[in-house]
């Protein structure tokens, strides 16, 4: 029941969002969001940090197909909840000061959202799991189509096609499942049992593989992203860079890595070299991008290498990385977009050459972006060292060539990182950034929440590092043993 | 008061918060004051660790604080080692930290981000006492990457002149690719040994074989850390850089403390490195070539500042070399010397700086002597104690590391005997520069010139005391002296005994003095009797001299070979890469898509005699189907 009404109460919200008017459609957004969170942290007080499903629901839904309404948190899914609804309300609450036409139906889009992300890292039953990755991708092409930039029916149509392309291939992986189940359903556990030889597990890996891979997204099925992420509107693509790019690498760690470890194991070279090629090339893109939004959408995408490059290296510190970093990358990422919405707010321009001297006027602007910078190009004692440390520890297991191309990270995040802060915040003023106002209100108070979670998380990590550590043993163990039985 | 090691790093914390968040309310005094006493207090509770360790039996104590990082079987705790080389080196960071904090009060007194500038200085503090303090090779790195973040605020201090933000950007990214190194060689360090704990490594360690490759490939991957961050070859070229930063700045963190990390590092982990003889060959050749190279720019330099950071890369290449040849406590020895006699060289020159308004090129200066008295006297015991004159400090300090690299290889030895004569050479020249012959400048400036306040010369008058006289620390018995810090420092750094007879090592320190003579003696003729002064700019040198005035155009060739290629390759990736063969491909799909559902869409012509046909033969082909299979 805690958990229907965790998942729930985002939808209600986003009903109750479309009747009032202007003001009180962005308030009560908020309110519910807010309310979320609340319901999280009870939930987390009352969780027992093992490896355990707690809050577990379990109904009948279509008998006919097997299908049922299975969901449950176990310290994985706990993360991810988390993320979602600490971040939401953040993401709401940074664009109370901007002019956002038709509120009501935007604040309604970013609630329905928020049920589907819930789904998906919440389903035990892998059509639950599809209905929610489905449910989530719908509102945010709304809110890309109808908030976003120009350019945004193109752009919003290759972001479309190749997510449902992506999707659909994984849908046909789950059919190819229920129909290998002798039990006839899509139930976790009996995905979990099933014994498919090595060549059905590798074709069941790319079904799924590829969904994930887009969602995340992963070179070479990345060329939606930086065009989605510049063309979104600021909170669709905080929306999308903060959590929605989880779902995939959720999806690798819950429904392909368990299911079919064969095929992961014999693909892992291929997607670990992908992946390192992603962070390398990826940083190099950014290195001269002009426009600060694109230069992030590309940074992400090295990150998101780096986390993938963990996970696939397949030991506990790799995937403890991969755990913290989810976090790390949708608090810091969330961060970045909201000081470049700041700078365009201000500015009219995302471009990097026509801004500049900005730490003289906006001092306090400049102190909070560049912490979150430095939690970003993970300084030690920040959120993003704790990630990065455990995953390239991770890759270094698996191999010191990967680890060292991985390591590139650490050197091109501070290149491309610092040159960005160089163009806005350093420097002499311009006619422009003169008289760039510094944050104060709900900009200020996100900005530093933000701030203090970078510190926090890097200072003292060790209770997100508890929630998944038996999880992730747990999950270890049982690849390990799966990949001693499979033929 | 071992127990209490925790006050040390975070009194500096305290005070960048109060100056941090206080740095538009609290008046200047209050910031200087607040930032200076945190340190001194540090120091006290410094000196009184210092003293109980002497007392105590037990050489090594661990002050455990939390556990910060665990994953399988990976544990770092946030924890602090106490032993004689940590104590030692808490007390040149706070004791010369305090110092530099003092100074800073009077030379930082006009600037409009005078307590931004207290609180960066506290965050360094604070950060390398981590470096330092910790006690497995995370915590250090938590300090080793602080100290380069607030190496970077600093250099960047003045952020509105473009260059100097460039500046600190290329030192941070310097830093980073040596950091890099540092890592995997921390990865490494855990796969071998399962820890990362200087207490479960070390002993350990010492049962391996030596020149084994694992050993061999963790202390290079330590050493790239330690070039990156002591400013060695091929990574030195953000240190002259640096020097954008205000000259405080300067003396405590690209002199005295910050760049002599790796040095301390390495120090730290003698076990390791006396087990890879092949790096130690490394580390002695790069140490020898950067002394070397470093020195022969340091020549023909005209800014102050500069002839002095060179002078400091070149003197940190000396502790390389000397920890290359296993003179681990020699080398830290000239950590503690250069510490004292570069931090006093450089406020000596941000005192010069200070009284000229901000004028740093040597060619403007000339005849300060008279003028500027105490800066004067101070530096000219700095430069001499660098140039390694008996009995001052420099020169027991560069002899014991002189002494071993000659009974490692003479020819070394040699070499390292010719950069010490070229550092006598130009750092004569920059005092004969700076305050002999007569003013350069307009007569104007002339009557603005005044000898620094009391918080500045304060600090030039305690450090020239210590320059002068810290060689007593370390006393060579050739002399009869006790060698304390030798024996201070054996039961937790590999020691060596020189094995030269006496006659050989006063030879060695005969060769070398008088070869500093004639150095002085060389200088003295150009520079005060010769009254030359060094050409502008853009005057035409002759091709040696242009090498050495333009850096051996290290920049030029970095630009050439790294920058320029990943920026064309950057372009290639995005606008090549990217947008044609990805995105082509992509499109290409969507377009054959589209020319697909083009021609089937003539397919659905209307025609219900059509459409019945190919029901029919469907049906047909369905059944066959199933027949067949059956």
């Amino acid at each position: 029941m805690e958990l229907l009404i965790l998942l729930f109460l985002p939808l209600a919200g986003a009903l109750i969002s479309l009747f009032p008017g202007k003001q009180s459609a962005r308030y009560g957004a908020f309110a519910v969001s807010i309310l979320s969170l609340a319901w999280t942290v009870g939930l987390l007080l009352r969780f027992t940090p093992d490896a355990t499903t707690q809050f577990a629901v379990d109904y009948d839904w279509i008998s006919q197909m097997g299908i049922r309404f299975h969901a449950g948190i176990d310290g994985i899914s706990m993360l991810l909840v988390l993320l979602t609804n600490l971040l939401v309300p953040l993401i709401i609450w940074s664009s109370f000061g901007r002019n956002i036409d038709r509120p009501a139906a935007f604040y309604a889009l970013i609630l329905f959202m928020q049920t589907g992300l819930l789904l998906v890292f919440t389903a035990l039953d892998a059509f639950l799991f599809y209905i929610g990755w489905e449910a989530a991708l719908i509102p945010i092409y709304f809110i890309c189509a109808m908030w976003g930039g120009k350019d945004r029916v193109k752009v919003n149509m290759k972001f479309f096609v190749y997510t449902i392309g992506g999707s659909l291939f994984m849908l046909l992986g789950i059919i190819y499942l229920y129909l290998q189940n002798p039990e006839r359903n899509f139930d976790i556990q009996a995905f979990y049992s099933l014994n498919l030889d090595r060549s059905q597990q590798s074709w069941v890996f790319w079904a799924f593989f590829i969904a994930f891979a887009i969602k995340m997204p992963v070179f070479p099925f990345h060329t939606w992203q930086p065009d989605t992420y510049t063309t979104a509107p600021t909170q669709g693509t905080m929306l999308l860079s903060g959590i929605m790019l989880k779902m995939g690498i959720y999806g690798v760690i819950r429904w392909l890595l368990p299911v079919v470890p064969g095929g992961f194991q014999d693909w892992t070279p291929t997607v670990i070299v992908l992946s390192i090629i992603g962070i390398v090339y990826a940083s190099l893109i950014a290195f001269k991008q002009k426009d600060g939004k694109r230069l992030i959408a590309y940074s992400s995408i090295g990150h998101v290498g780096l986390i993938v490059a963990g996970i696939f290296a397949l030991n506990t510190q790799g995937l403890q990385g991969a755990m913290v970093q989810m976090l790390s990358h949708g608090i810091n990422v969330v961060g970045l977009f909201l000081v470049t919405d700041i700078l365009y707010n201000r500015l009219q321009t995302n471009k990097l050459d026509e801004m500049g001297g900005i730490a003289k006027v906006a001092p306090k602007f400049a102190a909070v972006a560049l912490i979150i910078v430095l939690g970003t190009v993970a300084l030690p004692g920040t959120n993003g060292f704790v990630g990065e440390f455990l995953l390239l520890l991770g890759v270094y297991e698996y191999s010191l060539w990967a680890a060292v191309f991985a390591g590139l990270t650490i050197i091109f995040g501070a290149v491309y990182m610092l040159r960005m802060y160089q163009k806005v915040m350093l420097g002499q003023t311009n006619a422009a950034t003169a008289s760039f106002a510094d944050i104060k209100g709900s900009e200020q108070a996100v900005l530093y929440i933000i701030c203090l979670l970078v510190i926090v998380l890097g200072v003292y990590p060790k209770p997100i590092l508890n929630l998944t550590e038996a999880p992730v043993q747990q999950l270890l163990e049982q690849v390990n043993q799966k990949l001693s039985l499979v033929k | 008061m071992i127990n209490l090691v925790w006050l040390v790093p975070l009194l500096p914390l305290l005070g960048f918060l109060i100056n941090g968040l206080g740095r538009n309310t609290l008046s200047k005094t209050a910031v200087g004051f607040a930032g200076s006493t945190v340190i001194l207090a540090s120091f006290l509770i410094s000196l009184g660790i210092f003293f109980e360790l002497g007392g105590s039996a037990l050489k090594s104590h661990e002050v455990f604080l939390f556990d910060w990082i665990s994953a399988g079987d990976l544990r770092i705790p946030l924890s602090f080692l106490v032993d004689p080389l940590s104590s030692v080196m808490l007390l040149i960071v706070t004791g010369v930290g305090f110092l530099i904090h003092l100074y800073s009060a009077g030379y930082m007194h006009e600037d409009a981000g005078f307590g931004k500038f207290f609180s960066y200085l506290n965050l360094f503090v604070f950060f390398m006492l981590l470096l330092v303090l910790g006690s497995n090779y995370i915590v250090m790195f938590i300090g080793w990457e602080g100290v380069g973040l607030c190496s970077y605020l600093l250099i960047g201090f003045w952020y509105t002149n473009t260059s100097y933000a460039a500046a600190a950007k290329k030192a941070f990214v310097m830093n980073r690719i040596g950091d890099l190194g540092f890592l995997l060689g921390v990865f490494l360090l855990f796969q071998t040994f399962g820890s990362l704990e200087f207490s479960k490594i070390f002993p350990m360690a010492a049962s391996m074989v030596p020149g084994e490759q694992t050993l061999f490939l963790i202390t290079l991957f330590l050493f790239i850390g330690a070039c990156g961050k002591s400013a060695q070859l091929p990574l030195f070229t953000w240190l002259p850089d640096a020097m954008a930063g205000p000259t405080p700045v300067s003396a405590l963190i690209h002199a005295a403390t910050m760049v002599t990390a790796g040095i301390y590092m390495i120090a730290r982990s003698s076990v390791l490195f006396d087990l890879a003889p092949l790096t130690q060959n490394i580390i002695a050749v790069v140490g020898l070539a950067t002394a070397l190279v470093a020195a022969l720019i340091a020549l023909t330099q005209t800014d102050i500042k500069k002839v002095l950071a060179y002078s400091t890369v070149s003197q940190l290449g000396y502790m390389f070399l000397g920890l290359g040849v296993g003179a681990y406590t020699g080398s830290f020895f000239h950590v503690i010397t250069h510490a004292f006699f570069k931090a006093l060289l450089f406020l000596g020159a941000g005192s010069v700086i200070h009284a000229l308004h901000h004028e740093q090129d040597m060619r403007h200066m000339g005849g300060l002597k008279k003028k500027l008295p105490v800066t004067f006297m101070t530096m000219l015991v700095g430069t001499i104690a660098i140039a390694g004159l008996p009995p001052f400090s420099g020169f027991f300090s560069k002899d014991e590391i002189l002494a071993h690299v000659y009974q490692h290889s003479k020819v070394m030895w040699a070499l390292g005997v010719l950069g010490a004569l070229l550092t006598a050479f130009y750092m004569f020249r920059m005092l004969y520069l700076t305050f002999y012959s007569s003013y350069r400048g307009t007569h104007h400036a002339e009557e603005h010139i005044h000898e620094s306040p009391k918080s500045m010369t304060i600090p030039l008058i305690v450090l020239a005391i210590l320059a002068a006289a810290g060689g007593i620390i370390n006393f060579p018995a050739v002399f009869g002296g006790g060698e304390w810090l030798h024996h201070w420092l054996s039961p937790v750094v590999n020691t060596h005994e020189l094995e030269l007879d006496h006659s050989t090592e006063y030879m060695l320190m005969g060769i070398s003095v008088v070869g500093v003579l004639v150095s002085i003696a060389i200088a003295y003729n150009k520079y005060v009797k010769g009254k030359h002064v060094p050409v502008p700019d853009a005057a035409e040198r002759p091709a040696l001299v242009k090498l050495s005035y333009h850096k051996f155009y290290l920049d030029e060739i970095y630009d050439a070979l790294i920058r320029r290629p990943l920026d064309a390759l950057s372009g290639f990736f995005y606008r090549v890469v990217d947008k044609k063969i990805i995105d082509g491909l992509i499109n290409g799909l969507g377009w054959s898509t589209n020319e697909a559902s083009k021609g089937l869409r003539l397919l659905q012509s209307g025609n219900v005699g059509f459409y019945i046909f190919m029901m029919v033969f469907g049906i047909i082909g369905l059944l066959l189907y199933t027949y067949l299979s059956i």
